[in-house]
């Protein structure tokens, strides 16, 4: 019974919406991804893939929306992150004022819109810190960064050739090998209860890996600095004014959740393992870092992973702020120039799906490994 | 430690609580620093140099030696008080302000619902059957309230809706219809009819997976396309499908969790009684799965108020964009600060209220042994 309605419930739909179809004239096929693009895209940030008004076509928007969604979400982690086990551990912080700062901070920011957050960092609190800056005449010029009040420019790395991969493949190794020697201190220390200084040698890993680098591709390594042409700073790396609000506003929400689940995760902790820490002579720091956090972590993780998910999907509130993610110039301009409604739906949905499921693959996939450990 | 605890009460909190150890003093003279550079200047833009008096924007201007007008150095709390009715209410309600005190009433309303589940004088039985007949008649009342027709009252059609009401009656609505769905989807996923579960894990991973954002953008182009030629759809109803949709993949999902956290043996006390499926399911697990998933339930509502917000992007005024639309009035340039931070506190006095609510429900809930006990005591 169950079958048969659902069926007849999708024959309706599927009848009205070709019977729509047709009566707007939509076709359903990949061709306009060939078609010239016919919407400028605001400036990239990190121009990965190249975008050329009356040149590129709809698959190179496309492409550019997904890349910028992935950038904003690669830059947004690690910042909530750090700010997000900063505020969870001054949340439990013996000392009563930081203690009642850090829970302000999170309670102001989790109980109002990102949205409306968005819109006060945008509109409201950074206009009057870049109109504080100096005009282009008067630019302020450090290191090869320029700073005016159109924003800021910084030198941007090149690389030439395959340049690029081979800088990934180095650092692919370096990885390898860090992950193998994190394994070997680990059963080291299980088997002689001595372990390494791991953080240290897995730095001295990727200097070398660079270095390596340096010493066989150097040549193909450039700076590009920003220069002035005409009446403004063209080149280097201009991280915009849409993507500091959005990455500000993203890392300041996200972190009041990552804090809740840090510190849910101490407490969850039994106190009598800190205790027995102390019993055993260890500093405060060392029974947080040995004791509390290995097992907190446990908690802190899977639903930190999935607020990572959800930094990836508020990313989409980018078009507040005029940010070209994925819904913003997909989703959003290239439906309107093209009205291709079914296969632009039908590709960001794909994209989400994916990123989606990735994400629950790492949960799962954690979530596994603790519970070997476990026994 | 111990010559300490002979002082006054007050040094001795002072004592354990910011100066217990060298760390600790720097960082209570770094906190109070912080505080020291932020509080002052807020509290003079805020209060001391605010303008709360006049009737339009130059109340918060004055003119400077060169003749010119220059905005005053405090907030403008003036654009505030003028525009308030608009905030809450809406276009329509502010142009026909008589008739404000529906929208007041059908919120007064929900009001009294709520604080009669709250209130201690009805049994567990009578507050199930105030939350199940509230759950089908209230928003039956709330539209023939807000929209007025019924009644035989100026007709507020729901495109003329707007401010702090539109937001209400979405997240309401939202989580109201959203609820039947997502129990159904929750018993689908749990189901052993693999056709059913299919359904019901496609439904949820797929709108659990994208932004609520996507979800609306999707809706107000695609959802004409679902119906036959020429139905004409409201866009405040586009919202409404978009936000019940998203918002029902949640819930199922807090459902399911308190599902699969009854024990085991209350489906087979249910079993071995010779219950069939829909009698075990309505009247043993349902009732403490819904007890167990209220406090998911509850957050995922806080979350859905915030993101009633998005159907900015849409065009709809609720009350983050009549605000914003105000803030760019030409009258009004240059007051965002004082329109975002209005709006701030009123979704901050709705959620955090909310979430003290949700917290006190988990505690009363909570009747495990080990909570009755510790009432007792």
């Amino acid at each position: 019974m169950v079958v048969v309605g659902t069926l007849y419930l999708l024959y309706v739909l599927v009848s009205n919406t070709v019977a729509n179809l047709r009566d707007r004239s939509i076709k359903t096929s990949f061709a306009f991804l060939e078609e010239t693009a016919t919407f400028a895209i605001p400036l990239n940030f990190f121009p990965f893939w190249d975008f050329t008004l009356g040149e590129s076509v709809y698959w190179d928007v496309f492409i550019i929306g997904v890349q910028n969604t992935i950038i904003i979400t690669l830059l947004g982690i690690p910042t909530a992150t750090i700010l997000g086990l900063t505020l969870g551990v001054t949340m439990l912080s013996p000392n009563f004022l930081l203690r009642k700062l850090s829970t302000g901070f999170v309670e102001i920011f989790r109980n109002t819109p990102l949205l409306l957050q968005l819109l006060f960092w945008h509109f409201a609190f950074f206009p009057p810190i870049y109109n504080s800056l100096p005009p282009v005449r008067e630019s302020i010029l450090t290191g090869g960064m320029v700073i005016n009040s159109a924003g800021i420019y910084l030198p941007a790395p090149t690389l030439a050739g395959s340049a690029g991969w081979a800088l990934a493949a180095f650092l692919a190794v370096a990885a390898v090998a860090a992950v193998m020697l994190a394994r070997h201190a680990h059963r080291r220390r299980m088997e002689t209860g001595v372990g390494l200084p791991t953080g240290t040698y897995i730095v001295g890993i990727f200097v070398l890996a660079l270095a390596a680098f340096m010493f066989f591709f150097g040549d193909q390594v450039g700076v590009d600095l920003p220069e002035k042409k005409g009446l403004n700073y063209r080149g280097g790396m201009r991280p915009t004014k849409e993507i500091i609000s959005l990455w500000f506003g993203l890392t300041v929400y996200t972190s009041t959740y990552i804090a809740e689940n840090v510190r849910g995760g101490i407490l969850s902790v039994n106190p009598g393992q800190s205790e027995a820490g102390m019993a055993l002579g260890l500093s405060r720091v060392l029974r947080m870092k040995l004791v509390v956090l290995p097992q907190a972590l446990r908690v802190i993780i899977p639903p930190t992973i999935s607020q990572y998910l959800n930094l990836t999907k508020n990313s989409s509130l980018a078009v507040a702020v005029g940010y070209p993610d994925i819904t913003n110039i997909w989703l959003g301009i290239a439906l309107n120039q093209t009205g291709q409604a079914l296969i632009i739906v039908f590709m960001t949905i794909v994209v989400y799906e994916t990123i989606n499921a990735l994400t629950s693959l790492a949960t799962n996939l954690y979530n596994r490994s603790v519970q070997i450990q476990e026994r | 430690m111990d010559g300490i605890s002979h002082r006054h009460p007050a040094l001795h909190w002072l004592h354990v609580n910011l100066f217990s150890s060298p760390t600790n003093t720097i960082l209570t003279l770094l906190a109070a620093l912080l505080l020291w550079q932020l509080v002052p200047p807020a509290l003079n833009w805020a209060v001391f140099e605010a303008t709360f008096s006049g009737t339009d924007s130059d109340a918060c201007k004055y003119v400077d030696e060169h003749g010119e007008k220059v905005d005053a150095p405090g907030a403008c709390w003036t654009f505030v008080k003028i525009r308030w009715p608009q905030f809450l209410f809406g276009l329509w309600y502010t142009r026909n302000f008589d008739q404000a005190w529906r929208p007041v009433l059908a919120f007064v309303l929900a009001l009294g619902i709520i604080a009669a589940l709250a209130l201690p004088m009805f049994s567990h039985k009578q507050r199930y059957q105030i939350a199940a007949g509230a759950l089908v008649v209230y928003p039956f009342v709330a539209y023939a309230l807000l929209n007025g027709a019924w009644l035989g009252l100026p007709e507020a059609k729901t495109a003329d809706w707007g401010g702090l009401t539109l937001t209400l009656v979405l997240a309401s609505l939202g989580i109201i219809a959203a609820f039947p769905l997502g129990v159904c989807l929750a018993l689908a996923r749990r189901s052993r009819m693999p056709v059913v579960k299919g359904y019901a894990v496609l439904w949820i991973e797929m709108f659990r997976g994208m932004p609520l954002i996507t979800l609306l953008f999707i809706a107000s182009v695609m959802l004409p396309y679902f119906f036959p030629i020429g139905t004409e759809i409201d866009k405040v109803v586009r919202a409404i499908i978009a936000i019940t949709i998203f918002q029902s993949a949640y819930t199922a999902e807090a459902i399911r969790g308190g599902l699969s956290a009854v024990p085991r043996g209350q489906y087979e006390a249910a079993e071995a009684l010779g219950f069939g499926f829909w009698k075990s399911t309505i009247l043993i697990t349902l009732p403490q799965a819904l007890k167990i998933s209220i406090p998911a339930i509850m957050n995922s509502f806080i979350q859905l108020f915030k993101d009633t917000s998005l159907v900015l992007i849409i065009g709809l005024l609720e009350l983050l964009n009549i605000i914003q639309v105000a803030a760019r009035s030409s009258q009004w340039k240059g007051y965002e600060a004082e329109g975002y931070i209005f709006a701030a506190a009123t979704f901050f006095f709705f959620c955090y209220s909310m979430s003290l609510y949700s917290r006190g429900l988990e505690r009363r809930l909570d009747t495990s042994l080990a909570a009755r006990r510790a009432q007792q005591d």
